[in-house]
């Protein structure tokens, strides 16, 4: 049986055969590649010194744990105390500053508005986009327009508690009836058309007159006697451009007929006291802080 | 007599079969309980007809219908399932593509096993049933063993397949990634697997050559494993007989341990120990040169299907399983390099000699760059079960580049080289009908492949590195769907990888009609070199 590779001069010499064939088909008795043979015997001594090094053979009760001592779940909790302790005195600092003075200090600002920032990409864009431009449901946080209030502490609550949340007996919580039933058909209609005219749209104006009387016993009370809202019940501007479920006469008229409900979670108990204040002070400076 | 009884029990099948649709919890059941039931009652009228023909004489030779069968079948799932991944692929380009009609039976989460399962099962699965029927019987010397039987495999494997898709569309899966078919269908899948078996063995044992041709060790892995894999995987047990819905016998981290055990042996002995018996006869056949080393075969086979069994744990890297298994997964897959590599090696080194036929035969060309991708996946593969690479690379779109660097470039172009190889073959053709067009699929599919595999390589690591990136608080810096708007481009290109890729198999496919229907009929008679008493056909 001959070891040595076939030459690579210009005429090599034909290797052995095994002397099988099969439709054809014969076989060289070729040896194995050398760096093929062994790069696989240096793999597999590389893998028992891995796993000699590292957790690796079940036991009848537990596996070997590896003379290095590992275990993921503790690498990751070694890295996450790392930031931890890096942020501990940032962090103390800002339980105890008050939210609305946390902006006179510029390093605590600076890691407030980051770690808002990071909050705000992982729990927040999904609704609220990543832009935070919000869409249809679920509002826009760069404006000045603002259903339970746009100061630090507003904010702070509404992201604690959540609106209409099951979860939180403080949530925020408000519901529009349904009208669709309690009003006639002609009734909505002329309603419809008066919130077209707060809002400045183009209207009817025969219908919106006839509306202004039933704006005023049903809706006043939460969207206010001119439309301008009321943020202790969560009511809506009417006389702004800006809409959570759409302006024209369509969605206002469906809102009217079957009511809008929107959830936003509670996020204390899920989110560090910490991670909801820096959110806070992030969306307050987005644009539309108060 | 038989038929009698034959017909009796079909009728009762759908009989069966009709009761049940009309107790189905769910549409994919009754859909599928219908589509038994018609099949079933097909299957009685034709029985009847025969009844009064006179028996047809035993045929001997080659059983070379069901390749032929097996053929068309190939090249039919393989289109169909390449067309789906370019819609899937356009549907996250454009999402408006997933249609507000068509909500519940064409949108991406729906499409996107058909696509899996099309192109591994029924494009891979047929090549592999064909390729293997037809390399058995001429490395053995000996006509399939088990009369219709092949035909039974064929046929049973198409009806899983049209049940598992219309089942997919239609909400019945059990949700395991490769595995997604329900009960049922697995219960027929194991019927057809284990017929399957049952003529492979069958013919090895009937052989008439005195020794087991290295494409058949890898064949006969590849049956027997895939066996056990879908047993133990698929344990469950149905809420009710007339629901697709099961339950699956593990739970927790066991369930998704056991899912990617089955899951990383699907690509290991489907995918590779398979495709290795089919490269181990064409590439061969193809260059006609002899194997190049008889002991690398024999060494790299042993080792291979030793260590592939271990890896699968490298799918579950930094999860709820045990570290322990982490290690061995990860240790096990590294140490899988060399074997995997020995049969590139003894693919690659068999052409030498011959160097020259790949500037003048675009098949042979085929089969170099099939090995080379083989090659590169299965460094790859290696490479990215190691834990730090894994903690970059996992959950990312890189993995999606693997797989089809290793699908269309090693699966793809193998089957397409052996299906070229074939229908001259097995329909009697002097040659294929047009050898220009080979070389212009080769080249869409080679454009096709490297746009998919770069392209996701990019979007890979950058989302990889994007999802990790920290600023110096420890504060992510990007949200996930900044992450998902910076991939976009890249998506693009991917598609139009795909798409490159499929107008080459549409171009096969072509080619493949154009050599059967015009094609010069050889001038010898059938290709029945069988060694011992070679018997005229009958027919």
């Amino acid at each position: 049986m001959k070891r040595s590779r076939p030459a690579r001069d210009s005429a090599p010499p034909e290797p052995e055969y095994t002397g099988h064939e099969w439709d054809g088909i014969r076989e060289y008795n070729n040896p194995m590649p050398r760096w093929w043979l062994w790069t696989l015997y240096a793999s597999i001594i590389w893998g028992i010194a891995y796993t000699i090094a590292y957790p690796a053979w079940p036991l009848l009760t537990r596996a070997t744990q590896g003379v290095l001592d590992y275990s993921s779940r503790a690498e990751l909790a070694k890295s996450i105390k790392e930031f931890e302790d890096r942020n501990s005195a940032l962090d103390l600092a800002l339980l105890e500053t008050d939210l609305t003075a946390v902006h006179l200090d510029a390093d605590l600002l600076d890691y407030a508005l980051r770690g808002g920032a990071a909050v705000y990409r992982a729990h927040c864009s999904q609704c609220h986009g990543a832009g935070a431009s919000g869409t249809v449901g679920y509002p826009n946080l760069l404006d000045d327009d603002w259903l339970w209030g746009g100061s630090l502490d507003d904010i702070y609550y509404t992201v604690a508690h959540g609106i209409r949340s099951d979860a939180d007996e403080d949530t925020r919580f408000s519901q529009m009836p349904a009208y669709d039933g309690f009003l006639e058909p002609d009734q909505i209609d002329s309603v419809v058309h008066y919130v077209l005219a707060l809002s400045g749209q183009e209207h009817n104006p025969e219908l919106s007159e006839s509306g202004a009387e039933i704006y005023a016993e049903n809706c006043a009370v939460c969207h206010g006697e001119t439309g301008l809202g009321n943020r202790d019940e969560g009511g809506p501007r009417l006389t702004d451009p800006i809409w959570l479920y759409g302006g024209s006469e369509d969605a206002i008229r469906e809102t009217i007929r079957y009511s809008r409900f929107s959830v936003m979670p509670n996020w204390r108990g899920r989110l560090s006291e910490s991670h909801i204040r820096q959110v806070a002070i992030y969306v307050h400076q987005l644009g539309g802080g108060e | 007599m038989t038929n009698a009884f034959l017909i009796i029990a079909l009728g009762l099948g759908a009989l069966i079969a009709a009761i049940a649709a009309n107790y189905a919890h769910d549409l994919a059941y009754a859909v599928n309980a219908v589509t038994v039931m018609l099949i079933l009652a097909g299957l009685v009228v034709w029985r009847i007809r025969l009844i009064g023909e006179p028996a047809r004489p035993a045929k001997t030779g080659y059983e070379d219908g069901v390749v032929r069968a097996g053929v068309v079948a190939t090249a039919f799932w393989g289109v169909v399932g390449m067309l789906v991944g370019v819609v899937i692929a356009l549907q996250l380009v454009f999402p408006v593509l997933n249609f507000e009609w068509a909500q519940g039976m064409l949108n991406f989460g729906r499409l996107r096993p058909l696509h899996t399962s099309a192109v591994i099962f029924a494009f891979g699965g047929n090549a592999l049933i064909c390729t293997s029927f037809y390399i058995l019987q001429r490395t053995t010397a000996a006509r399939l063993w088990g009369g219709n039987l092949a035909w039974f495999v064929f046929w049973g494997y198409q009806v899983v397949i049209l049940l598992a898709a219309t089942g997919y569309l239609l909400g019945a899966t059990q949700s395991k990634e490769y595995a997604e078919p329900e009960w049922y269908v697995d219960i027929l899948l194991t019927v057809v697997w284990v017929a399957y078996l049952a003529v492979f063995l069958g013919t090895l044992v009937k052989r008439k050559e005195p020794h087991i041709y290295v494409a058949n060790w890898f064949l006969l892995s590849f049956i027997v494993t895939v066996a056990m894999l879908h047993l133990v995987n698929n344990i469950s047990i149905p809420v009710s007989i007339f629901g697709s819905k099961s339950v699956q016998l593990f739970a927790g981290v066991q369930d998704a341990m056991t899912q990617w055990w089955y899951g990383h042996n699907a690509v290991g002995f489907f995918l590779t120990a398979g495709f290795l018996g089919m490269m181990y006869y064409f590439v061969p056949k193809q260059a006609n040169r002899p194997v190049y080393s008889y002991k690398l075969s024999i060494v790299h086979f042993w080792s291979l299907i030793f260590m592939y069994i271990w890896a699968g744990p490298h799918h579950l890297h930094y999860t709820a399983l045990p570290d322990w298994a982490s290690t061995l997964g990860m240790v096990f897959s590294v140490m899988l390099w060399m074997p995997s590599w020995g049969g590139m090696i003894n693919g690659i080194m068999t052409l030498s000699g011959v160097w020259d036929k790949l500037r003048t035969d675009p098949i042979i060309r085929m089969m170099v760059a099939s090995l080379a991708f083989y090659g590169m996946a299965t460094f790859e593969g290696p490479m990215m079960s190691i834990k730090a690479v894994n903690s970059l690379s996992h959950y990312t779109d890189w993995t999606i580049g693997h797989v089809h660097s290793g699908a269309l470039g090693w699966n793809g172009l193998i089957t397409f080289a052996a299906l070229y190889y074939l229908v001259p073959k097995l329909w009697n053709r002097n040659g294929l009908w047009s050898m220009r067009l080979v070389s212009w699929h080769f080249w869409l599919a080679m454009i096709g492949i490297v746009f998919y595999a770069a392209s996701m390589w990019v979007t890979g690591i950058m989302e990889g590195l994007l999802w990790r990136e920290v600023d110096s608080h420890g504060f992510l810096t990007h949200s996930f769907a900044d992450t998902v708007a910076a991939k976009m481009p890249m998506y693009m290109v991917r598609a139009l990888g795909g798409l490159l890729y499929l107008v080459g198999a549409m171009l096969m496919c072509y080619n493949l009609w154009k050599t059967v229907v015009s094609g010069e009929e050889r001038a010898t008679s059938r290709d029945l070199a069988m060694r011992e008493a070679p018997a005229s056909e009958a027919a």
